[in-house]
């Protein structure tokens, strides 16, 4: 029996790792907060995935829980931060990007955080011009 | 000149395909968009707009996350349907948002009440995913009236729509939810 011809092989599996390139977007932060975002029905996709950012709002995860304790915590990029930190983070952000007028703010609260937190870091937003926000939210069934 | 061998590009290509596997993310971020207002200028003191009272329903969410519309005390699930007969006002009662003629195109005139205002407030204490579950509803009134609309005018769902019947939709049924500073609504 003549052996099969695997000649093309590397051509097919680069062809799934160029879709899984395309389709995937990279990690880029490690979680330092952990959130269980609030469901919704009326949700909508986030589109034009280069321009958002993302905030972080929630206690801090159980390794992280012993030296930060479990109070609420805003996670920006890779440390916690305080909301009036947020304005540098969106002027940070925003002079990467290619389109800046179009800049949105992930929000991606747990749902159990109180509102307080929510209104500081959304003032901060507005002041900073960063009027696009979203709040991250699964899908209810 | 033998060819190169390429036995292993195979191999070489899959470590790759794992590698990327392993560090990306494909879950599809979803969530509910809003547009906060414009930052309110310096130099301009006071710049209150005046609302007519009947132009605003006023939803408010207390520490112990208790909702109250205007003056009743309701359950959220109550919400949705009176914040349609709000937008709607379809009897033109005194109580409900004032009417105007608007042109607007594709519809012609339309008696609409745009000068409607959905008026949130939270308490500082308020559980976030109440506030969430508020914001979802007030939305899904909105859609569910542009859908009802976009049923009796074009025949269609407003998702199969053109973009210039789903932006003659939108004039009808604008969006205002406006989110006031906060405030302290009982407990702390």
């Amino acid at each position: 029996m003549p052996e099969m011809n695997t000649s093309s092989l590397p051509d097919l599996i680069f062809t799934i790792l160029f879709f899984f390139m395309i389709v995937t977007t990279m990690r880029e932060v490690t979680l330092k907060v952990k959130f269980v975002v609030p469901q919704g029905t009326e949700l909508e996709k986030l589109e034009k995935k280069s321009a958002v950012s993302f905030i972080y709002v929630g206690p801090p995860t159980d390794q992280l829980r012993a030296q930060m304790g479990s109070g609420t915590r805003i996670q920006l990029n890779d440390r916690y931060a305080e909301p009036r930190e947020v304005m540098d983070f969106v002027a940070q952000e925003r002079k990467g990007m290619l389109n800046q007028g179009e800049q949105t703010i992930s929000i991606k609260a747990d749902q159990h955080t109180q509102m307080g937190i929510i209104t500081d870091i959304k003032e901060v937003l507005r002041k900073s011009w960063a009027l696009r926000i979203n709040y991250s939210a699964s899908r209810r069934n | 000149m033998p060819g190169l061998n390429t036995s292993s590009t195979a191999d070489i290509s899959f470590m790759l395909l794992i590698f990327f596997l392993v560090t990306t993310s494909m879950d599809t971020d979803m969530g509910l968009a809003r547009r906060l207002p414009q930052p309110p200028d310096p130099d301009q003191e006071d710049a209150q707009i005046d609302v007519k009272e009947r132009n605003v329903l006023n939803v408010r969410l207390n520490a112990a996350g208790m909702l109250m519309v205007n003056h009743d005390v309701m359950d959220i699930k109550e919400l949705r349907a009176r914040a349609k007969e709000f937008v709607k006002n379809e009897n033109n009662l005194s109580s409900l948002p004032e009417k105007h003629v608007k042109e607007i195109e594709l519809l012609g005139p339309c008696f609409i009440t745009d000068k409607h205002v959905i008026s949130v407030q939270t308490d500082r204490g308020t559980p976030y995913n109440i506030y969430f579950e508020v914001q979802n509803e007030l939305v899904a009134a909105y859609n569910e009236l542009r859908e009802e609309l976009s049923k009796q005018k074009f025949g269609r769902s407003y998702t199969y729509l053109s973009d210039e019947q789903k932006a003659a939709i939108r004039a009808y049924y604008p969006q205002k939810i406006s989110e006031a500073e906060p405030k302290n609504y009982g407990g702390n």
